[in-house]
């Protein structure tokens, strides 16, 4: 005789945010408790003793907080310009991609007339151009896409590759010094292209234009008309014909916006942090701003706080893998662990789980 | 106990969450006889046939097969206590024939003998006078003829206690007394045959008793025989219901649309809608008839502008100009032009509506590009919101919860109010009322009524003839894409229409399909169906 199972689950009608967040605090909870477990069998550490560092990391020093923010801010923009793509469900896997080229023609132009013309006109010029090597970026497959039907998510996951084979190939010009098989920081002598210091704070302009973006896409995607027909193409693509959106060109113009974000992200990458461009340069940020731009349901002011969680158990990690001599890869190991809860605890918002209370006939 | 039920079940409770699917229902079945489960749109019918069948289990309550209490955990089970389900949607294999389908899953020796299982199934065929053809393949048949594999390959596994649920919704009004008479006919031999169905003329004719669920509860089981539309309306409703819908004369009939041999041909090159030729005049309702994927969708969606149209032509007749070609604009061209028509679909969120969305937001789909502003304007959408809210009396705890969260009868009130307050002059009905509490139905044939009288030209298509032949002033037939009569909603008669609806053209250019499904004379329609079927059936 089959058993009917203990446990079921149901869809939750509605949930309060206080419940919400309670649910996202336990998750986050569990994840330290199995990370401080992970932890302890590897380095048999006190987990307070580790947690206290992984917190010095993050924020223990001005210098280190300050790191975090400028990796918050780069996580947040990128999350930002993906937030339109996915709202309209448009799985743009190709945000390294498009950061990737955005950096590299900050680069170019940092590199090739940095001397020629005054360094606001170039700042000004590498900001656009960045823009608009995003947008192509993200323009190719959306067109195929509109074309022909072709499948997003890998036709933007490929350009990814193809994008850090371009950036390979211009590294083999601009290696600086020779044979290093590396660009080396750009203009380090004359600092032209670099986002200058403000208040005497090195990263006062990469908070100005991630704020800037991410308050314009708040309001872009809620009460403008155009971010009305993203969210409308993103629910039904029928719904959309029937209400007399054109869905090609909403496609088209979302992703050159999207794509266009995530260059500027490449923009900040090379000229307002690493002053550099190589293959990493993105750095799988691309990917990570995806969880974030889900988890944050497509609200970019909920993104500052989650890009802030995230790259604070970056940082936090980091810092025990090094502190602790574990390699880099454990500090991966112990984001996984919470981004797992993170995500698993989605479930628990969306569902419930009840006990199943029968009685036996005989 | 004076008599042993073929099974009976006790005080059934179901409960998915914290609704309650089910609460402490009794249904007992007699052996050798017809009952139909009778209950609107979520009164709990399909739950209740889903435990019977094995696919949920109940938390409280006993089944009883043959007087003896059984438990019901799998499908297995039931089928092992003699219960067979055909669903609404058939589980067939479609490159295999009836007979391969039938007998597969079954146990049996390591040799088949094909010739021997044939046999055994015309003999079942002759028995209960099934019309079946053992080795056609089951994509080459109609969806009635589909439907009957089924219903054999249940008695062929020995079923005794039959359950169908709605099964006339696929079948022309012949093919359901076709039906009706083999169920008898195996009511005779002493099966017990559960209907699921909100038919009430079909209720009437074809059953024994009569069980009503109501909101997940038992009401009453009735002697068919002293049962009458009115007397089940009532108990299935808790109310009284007017059931006459009203028809004023048409007044001021004047020309709105004209469609001049229209074809529509899908992306596989099938003419979906094949030489239509229509007229349309504002003040009147035309129905649409036919079976399900005959064309309909493909007729209303290119006067909306969804479909395109490979040949023929769409004008629509303004009160004070010149005719305007509608075919192949779409939607947003077509609302350039000044011409306003409504179209709700038959699906409606997924089209008509964003389930996601709240009302306010799905009243802008249709409005939202007005003004010169990059923003939206959410008061004036808001406002109709709430004033649809109030007119239509929609059930929702605020007019921003989504819409997908509210009941079926609720989303069409806030699809057809946010039409209808287009001020259209051609509002255009899919299945208005498909799905629908009868309460919530009145009120849109009603709204129907309404804006026929303000001089809309009203095109619905509806399913039940009989809702068809009371409400409309037109009805045309559509058969396989075509236009096969248009006939006055008056005079019309149920047998004339289900000719039409099944009326084989001259002059059919046959493809391979059509022309291999000829044998049954009924060549055009059936190819049609069996493309569609499954599509068809809702």
């Amino acid at each position: 005789m089959n058993k009917e199972p203990l446990f079921r689950m149901s869809r939750r009608e509605s949930i309060g945010i206080g419940k919400q967040i309670l649910i996202y605090v336990l998750a986050l909870f569990l994840a330290l408790v199995v990370c401080a477990g992970v932890i302890f069998l590897l380095v048999r550490m006190n987990p307070i003793d580790v947690y206290k560092a992984m917190f010095d990391g993050a924020l223990g020093t001005k210098r280190r907080t300050w790191i975090t923010i400028r990796d918050l801010l780069v996580l947040l923009c990128i999350a930002v310009g993906l937030a339109p793509a996915f709202k309209m469900r448009f799985w743009n896997i190709g945000a390294e991609g498009q950061i990737l080229i955005g950096g590299l023609v900050s680069a170019a132009l940092m590199i090739n007339i940095a001397d020629k013309i005054p360094n606001t006109v170039l700042l000004v010029l590498m900001l656009i151009g960045s823009a608009a090597g995003g947008l192509v970026w993200g323009l190719i497959p959306t067109f195929f896409k509109a074309k022909w039907k072709t499948n997003e998510t890998l036709f933007t996951l490929m350009l990814n590759y193809v994008a850090m084979q371009i950036v390979t190939y211009c590294i083999v010009f601009w290696e600086n010094p020779k044979g290093s098989n590396s660009v080396g920081i750009i203009n380090q002598k004359t600092r032209a292209g670099w986002l200058p210091e403000v208040l005497g704070n090195d990263y006062f302009w990469n908070i100005v234009i991630v704020l800037v973006l991410t308050v314009f896409m708040f309001i872009y995607l809620k009460y403008s008309k155009q971010g009305y027909e993203v969210a409308v193409v993103g629910e039904s693509e029928r719904t959309a014909r029937y209400a007399g959106i054109s869905v090609k060109k909403v496609m088209l113009r979302t992703m050159s916006l999207s794509g266009a974000i995530c260059g500027i992200a490449g923009f900040i990458l090379v000229s307002g942090a690493g002053h550099t461009i190589s293959t990493s340069t993105a750095g799988g940020r691309g990917f990570t701003a995806i969880i974030v731009a889900w988890l944050a349901r497509f609200n970019t002011i909920a993104m500052v706080l989650i890009s802030f969680g995230i790259v604070f158990m970056q940082k936090g990690a980091i810092q025990i893998a090094s502190q602790y001599g574990l390699n880099e890869n454990a500090s991966d190991v112990l984001l996984g662990i919470i981004l797992f809860f993170i995500i698993g605890a989605e479930f628990f918002i969306k569902y419930k789980i009840e006990r199943n209370h029968r009685q036996e006939g005989k | 106990m004076e008599q042993t039920y073929a099974i009976e079940l006790q005080n059934i409770t179901k409960r998915f969450g914290s609704v309650v699917a089910n609460d402490r229902v009794n249904l007992s079945v007699r052996k050798g006889e017809i009952l139909c489960v009778l209950g609107e749109n979520g009164s709990g019918k399909t739950t209740l046939m889903n435990m019977i069948s094995g696919i949920y289990y109940p938390e409280e309550g006993r089944i009883t097969v043959d007087g003896r209490e059984v438990k019901i955990r799998s499908p297995k089970d039931s089928f092992d206590l003699g219960i067979g389900m055909v669903h609404q949607h058939f589980k067939l294999v479609d490159i295999l024939t009836a007979a391969e389908n039938i007998i597969l899953g079954l146990p049996g020796a390591q040799v088949l003998d094909m010739k021997q299982v044939v046999r055994e199934i015309r003999e079942l065929a002759d028995k209960y006078g099934f019309d079946i053809d053992p080795n056609e393949k089951i994509y080459r048949m109609s969806v009635s003829q589909k439907q009957t594999v089924e219903i054999v390959k249940m008695l062929y596994r020995g079923a005794k206690i039959l359950i169908l649920d709605e099964p006339t919704a696929v079948l022309t009004p012949q093919e359901a007394d076709r039906l009706f008479d083999v169920l008898r006919n195996m009511k005779k031999h002493g099966c017990s045959i559960i209907l699921i169905t909100h038919k009430l003329h079909e209720v009437l004719a074809v059953s024994d008793r009569v069980s009503i669920l109501r909101k997940g509860q038992y009401v009453d089981t009735v002697e068919t025989k002293d049962a009458t539309v009115a007397s089940l309306t009532e108990m299935m409703v808790g109310t009284k219901v007017d059931l006459n819908i009203e028809r004023p004369e048409p007044k001021n009939m004047k020309k709105r649309l004209e469609l001049k041999h229209v074809t529509c041909t899908s992306k596989d090159g099938i003419r979906r809608l094949d030489d239509a030729n229509l007229t349309v005049y504002g003040g009147e309702i035309l129905g649409i008839a036919g079976i399900a994927g005959s064309g309909q969708k493909e007729l209303l969606e290119a006067i909306a502008g969804l479909q395109p149209v490979t040949e023929g032509e769409i004008s629509f007749f303004p009160d004070d100009s010149e005719p305007k070609i509608l075919s192949n604009l779409d939607v947003a061209a077509i609302r350039k032009l000044g011409v306003r028509l409504a179209f709700v679909p038959e699906d409606r969120i997924g089209m008509g509506l964003v389930g996601s969305m709240d009302m306010t937001d799905n009243m802008m789909l249709r409005s939202y590009t007005r003004g010169k502003s990059e923003f939206l304007d959410r008061k004036t959408p808001g406002k109709l919101a709430a004033k649809i809210k109030n007119q239509l009396e929609i059930v929702t705890p605020s007019i921003s919860a989504p819409v997908g969260r509210m009941s079926g009868g609720n989303v069409q009130k806030v699809l057809v109010g946010r039409e209808i307050a287009q001020k259209p002059k051609v509002l255009m009905v899919a299945y208005p009322t498909r799905g629908i509490d009868i309460n919530s139905s009145y009120t849109i044939y009603h709204l129907l009524n309404e804006q026929k009288q303000h001089g809309v030209a009203v095109i619905c298509v509806i399913e039940d003839l009989d809702v068809l032949m009371e409400l409309c002033d037109r009805i045309v037939v559509l058969c396989g894409g075509h236009v096969t009569g248009v006939v006055d909603g008056r005079t019309a008669k149920k047998e004339e229409l289900g000719v039409l609806m099944t009326k084989t053209m001259k002059n059919e250019e046959s493809d391979a399909q059509r022309a291999e499904t000829d044998k049954n004379g009924e060549s055009a329609v059936q190819a049609a169906r069996t493309g569609k079927g499954d599509a068809g059936v809702e």
